[in-house]
C-alpha cells in the first residue's frame, strides 16, 4: 500500500470512530417515532372559575415575584382579562399590565385608542379570566422549538432550558394563546411552568396560593380522588380553542362565549 | 424594556405578552434566500435543460448566488436572542421543526454550489496556478494568489479533454441536484410560515408553493438587474479601453447580446410571476369563501389598514405593472430595468406583509398591533432589529460578489461550459 | 475512484464527520430523547431537575400559621380570613431568618383591587363591599380608618361614635 493509500485509510477509520454512538440515536427510527411513554403517576391540570373570579390580581403579583419578572417588566406568566358586554352587544375586553395591579376603573384600557368610559346602565354582564399556560397536551410550541430547548415533562408540564434557548422567537409565534414571551435578562423564551418547584414539593402555585376566592385550582389528572379532577371530569368545564388540536388542560367553569 | 416593546403599539384586545416579535430580518431573510434559489434555478436553466441562449447569464448568476448565500445566515444571527447559540440549530436538531431543517438545506445547498462552481472553474484554477507557477519572482499577493489556486485545485491538475468532461458531467449532475435542494431551501421558509396554525394569515398549506414560486421570481429579476447593470458598466469601459485593446468587443456587440439574455430570462420570469400571483390570490379567495373563522381580522386587515401595502404597492405595483410592462411587445434595457426593480419591490413586500401583516393582529382576534420600525438606533437592538441593519444585510451580498469575481470571473468566458 | 469528480464529496464528508465530532465536546450526554419521545421529550434530562430547585419565596399562609397562630385565628373569623397572609406581607422567603420582618403593604391600591366599585353584574365582584375610590377618601390611605385585620365595614369614626354611646 502506498503512503497516499495508507493515509486516507487511516483518516476514514479515526473519523468512523469519531462519530459517537449518541449522535445515532437520532437516526433510529424506534426512537424518532415512539409515543409518550404516559407512565408518570401525576398529570397536572389547572381549574379555573371565571364566576369566582374578581379581578384583584394577586395573582399576577404573586406569579411576578415567585417567578423573578421584574415588576417594572410588560411581560407575565400569568394575567387576568376583563369582559364587559353591553346591552348593544359591544364586548370590551382589556387586560391593563396584565393585572398586575387588578382592576380599580370602570374605564377600558385600548391601548392606543385611549379608553372606553363604561355607563352603568349599559352593562348586560361583566366579567373576569385568568389566563396562563394551558401545558398543552400536544404542545405546538415544543413541536416547533428547534434545538429541543422547550419540552414536556412526563408530568405534562411544559418548560423552557434556559441554558439551550436560541432565542428565535418561534414557540412564541406557534403558541395561540399568547402565553410566552421573552425574558427580558435572560433572553430566553419565558412562560407559565405550573410553577414547577412548588407542585414537585407538594406546594401549590403561587397564584393558587395568592388568590382569596378559590378562583384558582391545581390537581392532578391521574388521581380520581383529586377534587379537581372530579370537577374536571364531572363538571360543565370548557377549554380555549380546542380548534387548534393542542389539547389544554386548564379548564374553564363558566366559560362564556366572548371569551377569546 | 422587553424585546419588541420599542417597536410595538398594541390597539384595543391584544394579549399582554404578545409583541411584534419577528421584524425586518425576519422579512430579509426569506428575501434574501429566495434570492439564492432563484438566482440558482436561473443558472440550471442553462446547465440542466441545456438553454444556450442562458449561457452567458447563466455563469453570472451561479457565483451571484454563491454570494448570497452566507448573507442568508446574517439575518438570522442578528435576529436571534442568543446568537451565539445558533449553532445548536446543527448540533442538537428537532427535526420536528421546520427551523431545523436549515441546517440540512442550507448545508447540502452550500455543498451543492460550491461544487458546482468547483467543476465549472476548475480549469481556470489549473492555468491560473500554472501561469503562477512559470514566474520566477512573484510578489508577496502573488505568491498569495499562487497558494490559493493551487490549494483550489484540491490536487485535480490534469486539465485533458477526458478530465474536462468529466466536470461537465459533474457540473450537469449538480446543477440537476441544486434544483430540489434550492426548492427545499426556499420551500422549508414557507413551510415555516405556513405550519404556524396559530397565525390566521400565514397558516395555509399552500405557503411553500407561493414561496418556491416568487422566490425564482426574485432571483429571476436580481440576475437580470445586476446583469443589465454590469452590461452597462462594461459597455462604456470597452468604450474607453478599445482604443488600446481593439480586440475587445464593441459596444454594439454587448448590446445584442445583452437584449437577447434579458428577452430570454424575462420570459421565465413572467411564468413564474403569474403562478406565484396564482396562488397568493386562490390563498385569499379561499378563505373568503369558506368563511374561516379567523378571516374576518384578516379581512379587517388587508382591505383596512394594509390595503395600501397589500393591493397597491405589492400587487399592483409589484405584480401587475411589471408582468404589463414584459408582456407589451419590443422590451427595452430601460423597460426590463424598471420592470425588474418593480418585481424586487413587490417581492419584498410579500415578505414584509406577511411577516408583519401576520403580527398586525392580535391572535385574540380582537386587536392589532402596529410595527414602528427603528430608523435612527438607540441601542443594540435596534440597530440588530431596525433599518440600519436591514441595510446592511442588504449590501454584504454585492460587497462578497465584488470578492468573489476575482477568484470566478464572469465576464469573457470562452472557456466556460 | 480515482477520478478527480470524487474530491468535493471527500470534504463534504468530512465536514460533515467534523460536525458529529463537535457535538461530543460541545453536547450534553444527558441531551436526548426521553420520555415524552422525540417530538415533545427532546432535551436536556438535567434542566428538569433546575427548575425544581428554584427558590420557594412564598411560604403560604400555613407557615405563617406555624408562628403567628393568633393572628391567623382572629382573621379566620373575619371575611379577610380568606386572603393569604403574604398577599399584603409580601413573601416569608427565609422569615424570621431572612428577611427579620415582612413589611406591611398599607397603599391604597391594594385595597383597592377588590373594593373599588365596578360595574360587573354577573361575576363574584359584585358581593364585594365597594367604593367608588374617586370619591371616597381619595388620596387617604384606608387604613387610616379600616383595619385590614379586622374589617368590618364600620370605620374607625364610626367604631368610636358606637362605643361612645354606650
Amino acid at each position: 500500500m502506498n503512503r497516499r493509500d495508507f493515509l486516507k485509510n487511516s483518516i476514514t477509520v479515526i473519523a468512523g470512530l469519531a462519530v459517537p454512538l449518541s449522535a445515532l440515536e437520532l437516526i433510529n427510527p424506534r426512537k424518532l417515532l415512539a409515543k409518550k411513554d404516559g407512565e408518570s403517576a401525576v398529570r397536572w391540570a389547572f381549574l379555573v372559575d371565571t364566576q369566582a373570579c374578581v379581578g384583584c390580581g394577586f395573582c399576577v403579583k404573586a406569579c411576578k415575584t415567585e417567578n423573578g419578572i421584574p415588576h417594572e417588566t410588560n411581560i407575565t406568566r400569568t394575567w387576568v382579562e376583563r369582559y364587559v358586554v353591553t346591552k348593544t352587544g359591544k364586548t370590551y375586553i382589556d387586560s391593563p399590565k396584565g393585572a398586575r395591579d387588578g382592576f380599580t376603573a370602570n374605564r377600558i384600557d385600548l391601548g392606543e385608542e385611549g379608553h372606553q368610559e363604561i355607563d352603568k346602565d349599559d352593562v348586560e354582564k361583566a366579567f373576569f379570566v385568568p389566563k396562563l399556560c394551558n401545558q398543552c397536551e400536544n404542545p405546538a410550541c415544543v413541536q416547533v422549538c428547534p434545538v429541543g430547548a422547550t419540552y414536556q415533562t412526563p408530568d405534562g408540564v411544559v418548560l423552557v432550558d434556559r441554558k439551550h434557548c436560541i432565542g428565535c422567537a418561534y414557540c412564541i409565534m406557534a403558541c395561540p394563546y399568547g402565553v410566552r414571551s421573552f425574558h427580558p435578562e435572560y433572553k430566553t423564551a419565558e412562560k407559565c411552568t405550573f410553577c414547577y418547584h412548588l407542585i414537585t414539593r407538594g406546594m401549590k402555585t403561587a397564584c393558587v396560593d395568592a388568590c382569596p376566592f378559590g378562583a384558582r385550582k391545581i390537581g392532578n389528572l391521574r388521581d380520581p380522588d383529586d377534587p379537581v379532577t372530579k370537577t374536571i371530569m364531572s363538571g360543565r368545564v370548557g377549554i380555549l380553542k380546542e380548534q387548534y388540536g393542542t389539547k389544554p388542560q386548564v379548564y374553564y367553569l363558566a366559560l362564556s362565549r366572548e371569551v377569546k | 424594556m422587553v424585546h419588541g416593546e420599542a417597536w410595538t403599539l398594541k390597539e384595543l384586545f391584544v394579549y399582554p405578552n404578545e409583541y411584534i416579535y419577528w421584524t425586518i430580518q425576519i422579512v430579509m431573510y426569506p428575501f434574501m434566500t429566495g434570492l439564492v434559489a432563484g438566482a440558482f434555478v436561473l443558472s440550471s436553466l442553462y446547465h440542466v435543460f441545456g438553454i444556450k441562449e442562458l449561457k452567458d447569464i447563466a455563469r453570472f448568476s451561479l457565483v451571484f448566488s454563491f454570494a448570497l448565500l452566507p448573507v442568508a445566515m446574517v439575518p438570522l444571527q442578528l435576529h436571534l436572542q442568543h446568537p451565539e447559540r445558533g449553532i445548536e440549530v446543527m448540533l442538537t436538531p428537532h427535526f420536528t421543526s421546520a427551523i431545523a431543517a436549515f441546517g440540512i438545506a442550507f448545508s447540502t445547498y452550500g455543498m451543492i454550489v460550491a461544487t458546482e462552481l468547483w467543476f465549472v472553474y476548475r480549469k481556470h484554477f489549473v492555468e491560473t496556478a500554472q501561469a503562477l507557477r512559470a514566474k520566477r519572482d512573484k510578489s508577496l499577493p502573488e505568491r498569495g494568489q499562487y497558494f490559493l489556486f493551487s490549494a483550489l485545485t484540491l490536487g485535480a491538475w490534469d486539465i485533458s479533454a477526458q478530465a474536462l468532461a468529466k466536470d461537465e458531467k459533474g457540473v450537469k449532475i449538480m446543477a440537476t441536484a441544486g434544483i430540489p435542494v434550492a426548492c427545499l431551501l426556499h420551500g422549508y421558509a414557507g413551510f415555516i410560515f405556513g405550519s404556524v396554525k396559530a397565525n390566521a394569515l400565514w397558516t395555509t398549506p399552500l405557503m411553500p408553493f407561493i414561496f418556491i414560486c416568487s422566490a425564482v421570481v426574485s432571483g429571476i429579476a436580481l440576475c437580470v438587474l445586476s446583469y443589465i447593470v454590469t452590461m452597462e458598466i462594461r459597455k462604456l469601459m470597452v468604450t474607453w479601453k478599445r482604443k488600446s485593446d481593439p480586440s475587445l468587443p464593441t459596444p454594439e456587440e454587448i448590446r445584442t447580446v445583452e437584449m437577447f439574455e434579458v428577452t430570454m430570462t424575462a420570459r421565465y420570469l413572467v411564468l413564474a410571476l403569474l403562478a406565484a400571483l396564482g396562488l397568493e390570490l386562490l390563498d385569499l379567495l379561499f378563505r373568503d369563501y369558506a368563511k374561516f373563522h379567523s378571516w374576518e381580522i384578516v379581512r379587517t386587515l388587508i382591505y383596512g389598514k394594509d390595503f395600501v401595502n397589500v393591493f397597491v404597492i405589492q400587487y399592483g405595483l409589484g405584480n401587475l405593472v411589471p408582468l404589463v410592462l414584459f408582456l407589451l411587445p419590443g422590451l427595452t434595457v430601460r423597460r426590463a430595468v424598471v420592470a425588474t426593480l418593480l418585481v424586487l419591490m413587490g417581492v419584498f413586500m410579500m415578505r414584509w406583509n406577511l411577516v408583519i401583516g401576520g403580527q398586525a393582529f392580535s391572535a385574540s382576534f380582537a386587536g392589532f398591533m402596529h410595527y414602528e420600525l427603528p430608523v435612527i438606533p438607540h441601542d443594540i437592538e435596534t440597530f440588530k432589529e431596525g433599518l440600519i441593519g436591514a441595510i446592511l444585510v442588504g449590501i454584504m451580498p454585492f460587497v462578497f460578489f465584488w470578492g468573489l469575481i476575482k477568484i470566478f470571473p464572469v465576464f469573457r468566458c470562452e472557456d466556460s461550459h | 475512484m480515482g477520478s478527480h469528480v470524487w474530491r468535493p464529496l471527500y470534504i463534504a464528508a468530512a465536514l460533515i464527520a467534523l460536525v458529529l465530532v463537535a457535538r461530543t465536546f460541545l453536547v450534553p450526554d444527558d441531551f436526548g430523547i426521553h420520555e415524552q419521545g422525540y417530538m415533545y421529550g427532546w432535551h436536556r434530562k438535567g434542566n428538569e431537575a433546575e427548575w425544581k430547585v428554584m427558590t420557594v419565596k412564598y411560604r403560604t399562609a400555613a407557615y405563617c400559621r406555624e408562628c403567628h397562630e393568633d393572628k391567623t385565628e382572629s382573621l379566620a373569623r373575619t371575611p379577610h380570613g380568606i386572603i393569604s397572609c403574604e398577599n399584603c406581607h409580601g413573601p416569608a422567603l427565609n422569615h424570621p431568618d431572612d428577611p427579620p420582618t415582612l413589611t406591611i403593604d398599607r397603599s391604597r391600591a391594594l385595597c383597592l383591587r377588590c373594593h373599588a366599585l365596578l360595574i360587573t353584574p354577573t361575576s363574584g365582584r359584585a358581593d364585594i363591599a365597594g367604593i367608588n375610590p374617586d370619591t371616597h377618601n381619595p388620596e387617604a390611605e384606608c387604613t387610616l380608618c379600616h383595619d385590614p385585620h379586622n374589617p368590618v365595614i364600620r370605620s374607625r369614626s364610626d367604631e368610636q361614635a358606637r362605643l361612645s354611646q354606650k
